[in-house]
């Protein structure tokens, strides 16, 4: 997911009665669906694991401004520019709650931002395909921030305050970008034959990626047991993986699309789709670097940061000038 | 302000100007989208941009409603108006044309502008046009905003470091000889004044100059002396760079002409 790959440092949880008195009394705390708060105790695992996992998320919400903001300066009328801005707008606003749920864990946004650009830190791999057309604007947000609300809307319910907070106003705005990604897609499926290929095609190149970001198969996922135990992961990559593929395959067929899996079809027994096998070597190749776009995305935030240090550095002489002024006039 | 007969090409011309103007200011702000200096920041710019493609709505909607009055078949949408003009149909300032720069030039630019705007607006709100008040009594409100921030992050760059006071000297000395357009009044202009619907130039100046010494100086920024004026974009004489901005931003419009989207 946006947290696609989070160690843990554990292979298994321990149980109850492997457990210190402190730690076995977090646990219980955490099994009765009691939140944890910053100023809680907390076993260091769980907190190290949180920081992973937050500000993966975090930055996959600041690296994802760049693949829809390409689009920004081309998007087709006023309305559409609005909506894509306000959008994107809203990417770099969960960003900036998610660094804040981080810092009560005590780690600095600075901190986290340098893991990011000395490439420490992953982010999502979603982001590091390419935005082509404008139907990939509308594919984004459709399948993208349909994936993202998918695992978001059960992290309200994780065990750690501010993460659980900060999940709540998200998804409130991921449905309204899924809502209008979809909308994009109707527009694009009920206009001219060349505006329903460009759909088509916005589709081919972003199912796959879309069902990797659930992350490796559950038999790969050797950290997520110790992750629910805690409650900061609640449902299991595939099984998360399968309701997308439940939900949005009528979807695609209300549009009028074909999702490009051939081995996709309805399996009565078990009461979803089966589908086919996922390119798990392009996944792992995507995490390690070599995606279309992880080169050109880092050099963005990287520019981004460089470019701008004069201007956080003025602001800074400027702030201390101004307190200097004041004890100057003070005393 | 009093009401003289209207003469509405002047009024469809004025309501282009404004509206060109939110537009490719607009573009250029959000150019930034993703890409500037820190996160606070991607977000009060993306807010600035969606303000003034709001107020580019408004305007350009206004500018089609009085074509329409002799236009056959209609006037245009605030949409057709955007996306497809050529260059010398547009009549927004050489200001807001400016390539973005570093950040810098972005602020000086912004609040250039904002100055300008926030004096523009507030004179018409007491428009003798009814829509044109109405339009700016909502944009008035934005703009204020966009400029107090502009006007503080001017002040606390000039007065910061030396490479942050050199960057923000440069940037206004760069810019300084497209403001004389913004106080250029032609016979738009000229009727609008007469109609009561648009305020008198030379007012708007005063006002300007006074907010931009008064910055300055807090800014420890010294205002560039007064030279050459570059002007042609209120009546669709531009930059090179105009072009290229309407290249990218009509390209779906062009390339796929008539559909919907
Ligand atoms: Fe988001
Ligand atoms: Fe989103």
């Amino acid at each position: 997911m946006y947290a696609q790959m989070v160690k843990t440092e554990a292979d298994r949880p321990r149980t109850l009665e492997e457990m210190d008195p402190q730690e076995r009394a977090f646990q219980e705390r955490i099994d009765a669906g009691i939140k944890i708060e910053p100023k809680d105790w907390m076993p260091e695992g769980y907190r190290k694991t949180l920081i992973r996992q937050i500000s993966q998320h975090a930055h996959s919400e600041i690296v994802g401004q760049l693949p829809e903001g390409n689009w920004i300066t081309r998007a087709p009328t006023l309305e559409r520019k609005a909506i894509l801005l306000a959008k994107v707008q809203d990417e770099a606003g969960h960003g900036l709650y998610l660094y804040c749920a981080a810092e009560t864990l005590g780690v600095s946004r600075d901190q986290l931002t340098e893991q990011l650009l000395s490439g420490k830190a992953k982010y999502s791999s979603i982001f590091n395909y390419p935005t082509l057309t404008w139907a990939d604007i509308g594919a984004i947000g459709w399948l993208v921030d349909g994936a993202a609300i998918m695992n978001q809307v059960p992290l309200q319910r994780c065990s750690f305050g501010p993460y659980s907070r900060a999940m709540i106003r998200v998804c409130k705005e991921e449905s309204f970008h899924q809502r209008q990604g979809y909308d994009i897609m109707m527009k694009l499926c009920q206009g001219t034959p060349e505006q329903k290929a460009m759909a088509q095609d916005a589709l081919n190149r972003w199912w796959w990626p879309s069902l990797m970001m659930f992350g490796p198969s559950d038999a790969e996922s050797v950290h997520s047991a110790q992750s629910m135990a805690w409650k900061i992961k609640l449902n299991s990559n595939d099984e998360l993986r399968q309701k997308f593929v439940d939900q949005t395959v009528p979807q695609a067929e209300y549009l009028g699309l074909t999702v490009p899996d051939p081995d996709l079809k309805w399996n009565e027994d078990k009461g979803g789709y089966d589908y086919g096998e996922i390119d798990w070597a392009e996944f792992f190749e995507v995490i390690k670097g070599n995606g279309p776009c992880n080169r050109e995305r880092m050099a963005a935030r990287v520019k981004a940061h460089e470019d701008g240090a004069w201007f956080r550095e003025g602001l800074m002489a400027h702030a201390e000038k101004q307190a200097e002024r004041r004890r100057n006039a003070a005393a | 302000m009093a009401r003289a007969a209207t003469d509405d090409t002047a009024l469809f011309e004025y309501a282009l100007r404004l509206g060109d103007n939110c537009l490719i200011l607009g573009h250029r702000v959000s150019e930034w989208c993703g890409h500037s200096p820190v996160l606070e920041e991607d977000i009060a710019l993306a807010n600035v941009a969606l303000d003034l493609i709001g107020q580019t709505q408004l305007w350009l909607g206004l500018a089609g409603e009085i074509e329409g009055q002799w236009r056959e078949g209609g006037g245009r949408s605030a949409d057709d108006l955007a996306f497809l003009r050529d260059a010398g149909a547009f009549r927004n300032l050489l200001l807001v044309e400016q390539p973005n720069g570093d950040f810098g030039k972005t602020l000086a630019r912004q609040f250039l502008f904002d100055a300008w705007h926030n004096a523009m607006l507030g004179a018409l709100q007491g428009s003798a046009d009814k829509r044109a008040a109405e339009i700016a009594e909502k944009a008035a409100k934005e703009v204020a905003y966009h400029l107090n921030r502009s006007r503080d992050l001017v002040v606390r760059l000039g007065d910061g470091t030396a490479e942050s006071h050199s960057r923000m000297q440069r940037a206004l000395d760069d810019l300084w000889f497209y403001t004389g357009e913004l106080f250029l009044a032609d016979e738009v202009d000229a009727a609008m004044l007469a109609a009561g619907i648009g305020p008198d130039l030379d007012d708007i100046r005063a006002q300007w100059d006074a907010e931009i010494d008064r910055t300055l100086k807090q800014a420890t920024l010294r205002r560039p002396d007064s030279g050459h004026v570059q002007k042609g974009g209120k009546r669709g004489v531009h930059s090179e760079h105009l072009g290229y901005v309407l290249a990218e931003m009509q390209f779906l419009q062009r390339a796929y002409p008539g559909a919907r989207w």
